[in-house]
C-alpha cells in the first residue's frame, strides 16, 4: 500500500482518540486503549475463539467434576462386556479389559488437563524468566543460559522422554501421583528452550525500544524497569505460545502414553486408553476412537484458541 | 490532436471494513509526448492511486474502479483485456515507485530484474539481454555497470537503486513514463541528480513523464504543467509559469505560501489549518472548504465546477476568477 | 563463509558434548542392575557381569566413562551391546531406511503444504482458504499415532488398499507411512506457504513485476513465490533433521524396520551402547542439518551474509 488510502483516509479512521467511528464501548472511552483492550475487542468478533472457549470450559468440567456427566464407575472392569458396542447403557461401548469407555473418557480428562496445564506451567515460568533475565543482562548469563538450551533442543522430543522416563520408571512401583509428575517433568524439561528463546528475543527486542531507555535514563533501577516495562511487553508472545503449547503437550502426554512410558494404569488418562485399545484396533476400533477424538478435539481448542489470541495480539495478521 | 495518455474523470473507491472510502472522485488530466505534467498533492490525495489505476495495478479487492476512462494513444485500456493491458504496461506506460528498494525484488540481482523482461516480452537471448541490460544501466550513468549488473538491490545506494529502477522502467522505451514520488526516499543531493537524469531521458527520448510528487520545488524545475489533486480531485490544472506566478484555487495558493523564501527569514511560516478531509467522509460541496480561509455558504454546499481560467487553465473553486485575480 | 562454517562447526562441539553426555548419563546412570534378564530367568553369573563392566568402563567415574568411549567414536568405533552386537553395523543397517522414509515425508509435505499454502493464500479469505486453514487446524491437533492408526485400520484392515505393515521398506511401500509422518508438518508448512504468499502478495516488487508487463504466472511463480518460500524451505530442512531422529511413532506403528524402532527397542531392553550409539548420531546429523539450513537461508535470500 502507497501513501493513497493509508496516510490521509483510513488511519485517522482508525486512529485512538476521537476518530470518526470512535465512541468505544462508553465507560472507558477516557483510557487510552492498550494492546489488550484492542486484542478483546478483536477476539469477541470471532466466532472461533467462542467455540474454543467453550470446548475448553467443557474439558475443564469434565476434569473438575467428573460426576456430573457420569455415575458409572470407570475403574469397573467386567470382561462378560468385553467389547460391547457402543449401546443406551454404555454410550460409547466397552472396551477390551471390560471398562465403560464413556466414563473413562470422562474420567480421563483429569490426568490430561493436569499434566498439560502443570506441563505448561512448568515450562512457562522456568524458561520465560531464564529468557527475560538472559535477554535483558546479555553477556556471559546469555551466553550460558542459550548453548544449554541448545543442548536441550538437541535432544529429539519423543527420544529424550523415553529416556528420561525409562530411568525414572526404572524404579517401578510408582503411584498415580508420582507417575504423573514424571511426565510433567520430563516435558518440561524437554520443551523449556522453545519459551526461554520467545522470551529472550521478545526482551532483547523491548530493550532497545526508547522507551525503556527513556526509562533508564530517569533513573529508574533494573527491578522496576523488568517488572514495570519489559515484562508487560513481552508477555504477549508467550501467552500465545503458552496456549499452543497446552494442546501440545496434552497431545505429547498421549503420545508418551501411547508408547507405554507416560502415564499408565492406575492413572486414567486418554492416552493410556488408546493405548490399550491400540492392540484390539481390529476388532473393537471404538475403543480407540472416541478417546482418540476428544483428545483431538481438546488439542484443537488450544491450538485454536492460540491462534485467535495470537491474530488478534498482532495487527499485521487481522 | 488526441494526447498520448488520456484521464478521464476516473473513480477509484476503497472498499474496506471501515466502509467505502472514495479515493478518486473524476480525476481527469492528459499528457502529450515530450511534456512533463506534474501531478502535485499532499499524500492521501490520491496521486499514486491515479497512476496505478492508469497501469491496471490497483490491488482489487479493496481497490475498484467505478467509473471513467484511461485511454493510450486514444485506446480505451479500462476495458481493454488483461493480455492487451499487460503488453501496454512497460512498452507503451512504465513506471517507477518511490522506494527503490522495496520496489526492487530482494532476491534476483538487478540484471536479472532488468533482463527478465527483455527475454519475455522481446524474445532476446540470455546473453542479449545481459548486453542490453548493461546498456541500460551505463545510460542511467551506473558507474562499472558491466560488474554492477550482477549485485542485488541491496548492495546498492539508494540513488543508484533508484537509478536501476529507472533502467528497468526503460527497458522496453515506453512512451509514457510514471513517476511516482522519484526522489522522496533520496538525499537533497541525489534528489537533484536523478530529477536532472529524467529530465534529460525525457528530452532525449521525447517521452511523456507524468511526475507524482509534494514537493513544490521539484515541479518548479522541471514541469511544463501541474494538474494540482486534493481529497481525490484535481482541483487546479495549469501550465508552471502561471501557477507560481498567480494560483488559482485557495488550496494552491496555501500550498505556496507554506513555501520558505529567503526573504521570509525570521517570520513565521504559514501552514493550512486543519488536516485532509477523511476519504470515508468526504465533505459536502467543495472538500476544501472547512480549510479554506475564503469558503462562503456555496463551498459547503455545491461542489464547484471547473472554471476556465484561460489558456488552458481550470481551477475548481467557487471564487476560482478573484483568486487568480488577486494574485 | 568458510569462516563462517568453521565458527558454526566449533560453536557446535559443546552442545554435542552436552547433549551426548546427557543421554549417556541418563542411559548408564539408571538406578539398578543394568545387566538385569540379560541371562534369561537366572541372575547373570559374576564372571558375566565383571566382563560387562569391564568392557563398558562401568567402574569409572561416569565422566571417565564418557570420556573413553567418546574416545572410541572418534575412532570410529560406536562399541558392542551387550549381547555382542556391533552397535555401528546396526546404524548403518537400518539408517538408509530411515532416510527413505524421511525423504518421502519431506517430498508429501512439500508438494501438498506448498500447494495448498499457494492457492489458500492467493485467495485470501474464501472458502478455499477457510478449508485449507480449518484442515490445518486439524492436523495440527490430531496426534501423529491416531493418524497412523485410522490410516491402517481405513486403508489397510477396512478396505484393504495397502498392506498395514510395511515389510519391505521400498519406496512405494513407504508412501502411506510417509503420509502419517509428515501429516503433522504438512500443516505447517501450508500455514508457512500461506502467511508467506499473504504478506508479500501486496509486496512493492509485486507491483513492479506487474508494472513491468510480466504474466501473471511468472509474477506469481517467480517473484512472489521465491521471497515467500524462503521460510519454507529452512523450515523443511529443519523437518528433515526431525525426521530421521523421531520417526519412532510412525515406524513403530507400520512396522518399518528403521532407526526409530532400533531406538525404541534399545531403550526398552536398556541396552545402553546402542542407545548413546544411536543417539550420538542422531544428534550430530540433527546439528548438520540446522547449520545445513542456515547456510541454505543465506542461499537463497542474499541479503543474509555470513562473514
Amino acid at each position: 500500500m502507497t501513501d493513497a488510502v493509508a496516510a490521509g483516509g483510513l488511519t485517522a479512521v482508525g486512529g485512538p482518540a476521537g476518530g470518526p467511528v470512535g465512541g468505544a464501548g462508553g465507560g472507558d472511552a477516557d483510557k487510552p486503549r492498550g494492546l489488550f483492550d484492542d486484542a478483546w475487542r478483536e477476539l469477541r468478533g470471532r466466532p472461533l475463539f467462542w467455540v474454543s472457549v467453550a470446548l475448553i470450559l467443557l474439558v475443564v468440567l469434565m476434569a473438575a467434576v467428573p460426576q456430573l456427566f457420569t455415575s458409572a464407575d470407570p475403574t469397573l472392569a467386567q470382561l462378560s462386556r468385553s467389547r460391547q458396542g457402543p449401546s443406551a447403557a454404555a454410550w460409547f461401548g466397552y472396551d477390551n479389559q471390560g471398562y465403560d469407555i464413556y466414563a473413562r473418557v470422562i474420567h480421563g480428562a483429569r490426568a490430561t488437563i493436569v499434566v498439560g496445564l502443570l506441563a505448561t506451567v512448568g515450562v512457562v515460568l522456568f524458561g520465560a524468566s531464564l529468557g527475560l533475565l538472559a535477554g535483558f543482562y546479555g553477556g556471559w548469563l546469555d551466553a550460558v543460559v542459550s548453548r544449554i538450551a541448545d543442548i536441550f533442543v538437541g535432544v529429539p522430543f519423543v527420544l529424550g522422554a523415553i529416556v528420561i522416563l525409562t530411568t525414572l520408571n526404572a524404579g517401578g512401583g510408582a503411584g498415580a501421583a508420582r507417575i504423573v509428575a514424571q511426565v510433567v517433568l520430563s516435558i518440561s524439561v524437554l520443551s523449556w528452550p522453545v519459551s526461554m528463546r520467545i522470551m529472550r528475543s521478545t526482551a532483547i527486542a523491548a530493550k532497545q525500544q526508547d522507551y525503556v531507555k527513556a526509562a533508564r535514563s530517569l533513573g529508574a533501577g533494573t527491578g522496576r524497569i523488568i517488572t514495570k516495562h519489559l515484562l508487560p511487553n513481552c508477555v504477549a508472545p508467550v501467552l500465545v505460545y503458552s496456549t499452543i503449547a497446552l494442546g501440545a503437550f496434552v497431545g505429547a502426554e498421549a503420545t508418551l502414553s501411547y508408547l507405554g512410558i507416560g502415564l499408565r494404569p492406575p492413572v486414567v488418562s486418554w492416552g493410556v486408553m488408546i493405548s490399550a485399545a491400540k492392540d484390539y484396533i481390529r476388532v473393537a476400533p471404538h475403543a480407540l476412537l472416541f478417546p482418540a477424538g476428544f483428545l483431538t478435539a481438546t488439542v484443537l481448542a488450544f491450538v485454536m484458541l492460540g491462534d485467535a489470541v495470537r491474530e488478534a495480539l498482532d495487527p499485521k495478521l487481522r | 490532436m488526441t494526447a498520448l495518455l488520456e484521464v478521464e474523470d476516473l473513480h477509484v473507491e476503497f472498499r474496506t471494513r471501515d466502509g467505502v472510502a472514495h479515493v478518486l472522485n473524476g480525476v481527469t488530466y492528459h499528457v502529450q509526448a515530450g511534456e512533463t505534467l506534474a501531478v502535485l498533492g499532499e499524500s492521501g490525495s490520491g496521486k499514486s492511486v491515479t497512476a496505478q489505476a492508469v497501469m491496471g495495478i490497483l490491488d482489487t479487492p479493496p481497490a475498484f474502479v467505478t467509473g471513467g476512462s484511461v485511454r493510450f494513444r486514444g485506446e480505451e485500456l479500462l476495458t481493454a483485456t488483461p493480455q492487451r493491458r499487460r503488453e501496454v504496461r512497460a512498452e507503451g506506460i512504465a513506471m517507477i515507485f518511490q522506494d527503490a528498494l522495496s520496489a526492487l525484488n530482494p532476491v534476483f540481482t538487478v540484471g536479472f530484474q532488468i533482463e527478465e523482461q527483455l527475454r519475455l516480452r522481446r524474445g532476446m537471448s540470455r546473453r542479449d539481454a545481459r548486453k542490453r541490460a548493461v546498456e541500460l544501466l551505463d545510460l542511467v550513468r551506473i558507474p562499472h555497470a558491466a560488474q554492477r549488473v550482477r549485485d542485488y538491490p541491496h548492495q546498492f545506494s539508494g540513488g543508484m537503486r533508484q537509478r536501476a529502477m529507472i533502467a528497468m522502467s526503460l527497458a522496453l522505451d515506453p512512451e509514457v513514463l510514471i513517476a511516482d514520488e522519484p526522489t522522496t526516499a533520496l538525499d537533497v543531493t541525489v534528489q537533484a541528480q536523478i530529477m536532472d537524469l529524467l529530465a534529460e531521458l525525457q528530452r532525449e527520448r521525447r517521452m511523456a513523464l507524468v511526475l507524482i510528487t509534494h514537493d513544490l520545488g521539484v515541479v518548479a524545475e522541471v514541469a511544463d504543467r501541474i494538474a494540482v489533486m486534493y481529497a481525490g480531485r484535481i482541483v487546479e490544472h495549469s501550465d508552471a509559469l502561471s501557477l507560481f506566478r498567480a494560483p488559482g484555487h485557495p488550496y494552491t495558493e496555501a500550498l505556496l505560501r507554506s513555501l520558505p523564501h529567503l526573504e521570509s527569514k525570521g517570520t513565521k511560516l504559514e501552514t493550512i489549518k486543519g488536516l485532509p478531509p477523511s476519504l470515508l467522509r468526504i465533505p459536502p460541496g467543495c472538500p476544501f472548504h472547512p480549510r479554506c480561509p475564503r469558503a462562503e455558504q456555496v463551498c459547503s454546499l455545491e461542489v464547484p465546477p471547473q472554471v476556465p481560467l484561460g489558456s488552458g487553465r481550470t481551477s475548481a473553486c467557487h471564487f476560482a476568477l478573484e483568486v487568480v485575480g488577486r494574485g | 563463509m568458510g569462516r563462517y562454517v568453521l565458527r558454526r562447526l566449533l560453536q557446535m562441539v559443546p552442545v554435542f558434548l552436552g547433549t551426548t553426555f546427557l543421554i549417556y548419563a541418563l542411559v548408564w546412570a539408571v538406578p539398578g542392575d543394568p545387566f538385569e534378564g540379560k541371562c534369561g530367568e537366572r541372575d547373570c553369573p559374576e564372571s558375566y557381569v565383571a566382563a560387562m563392566r569391564e568392557k563398558f568402563n562401568l567402574d569409572d567415574p561416569l565422566v571417565v566413562q564418557y570420556g573413553k568411549y567418546l574416545l572410541n567414536l572418534v575412532q570410529g568405533d560406536f562399541g558392542q551391546t551387550s549381547a555382542g552386537l556391533q552397535v555401528g553395523e546396526r546404524i548403518a543397517a537400518t539408517f538408509p531406511v530411515t532416510l527413505r522414509l524421511a525423504l518421502v515425508a519431506l517430498l508429501v509435505e512439500a508438494v501438498i503444504g506448498i500447494t495448498a499454502g499457494v492457492v489458500s493464500g492467493l485467495r485470501n479469505r474464501g472458502f478455499l482458504d477457510s478449508l485449507v486453514l480449518v484442515s490445518t487446524l486439524f492436523l495440527i491437533s490430531i496426534p501423529v499415532f491416531v493418524t497412523g492408526y485410522v490410516v491402517q485400520l481405513v486403508f489397510g484392515l477396512q478396505l484393504g488398499w495397502i498392506s498395514p505393515t510395511v515389510s519391505t521398506p521400498t519406496f512405494g511401500n513407504l508412501i502411506v507411512p510417509g503420509f502419517v509422518l509428515a501429516s503433522l508438518s504438512m500443516a505447517y508448512v501450508t500455514r508457512l506457504t500461506r502467511a508467506g504468499i499473504a504478506e508479500n502478495r501486496r509486496a512493492d516488487y509485486v507491483r513492479t513485476a506487474l508494472a513491468k508487463g510480466l504474466p501473471t504466472n511468472r509474477v506469481i511463480g517467480v517473484h512472489l513465490l521465491r521471497n515467500s518460500l524462503i521460510p519454507v524451505i529452512t523450515f523443511l530442512g529443519t523437518d528433515l533433521g526431525a525426521f530421521l531422529g523421531g520417526a519412532i511413532i510412525t515406524e513403530g506403528i507400520f512396522n518399518v524396520p528403521g532407526i526409530g524402532g532400533l531406538v525404541f527397542r534399545s531403550i526398552l531392553t536398556k541396552d545402553g551402547a546402542m542407545v548413546t550409539g544411536l543417539v550420538t548420531v542422531l544428534v550430530l546429523v540433527y546439528l548438520l542439518m540446522t547449520l545445513l539450513v542456515d547456510l541454505l537461508y543465506a542461499v537463497l535470500d542474499p541479503r543474509i551474509r555470513y562473514d
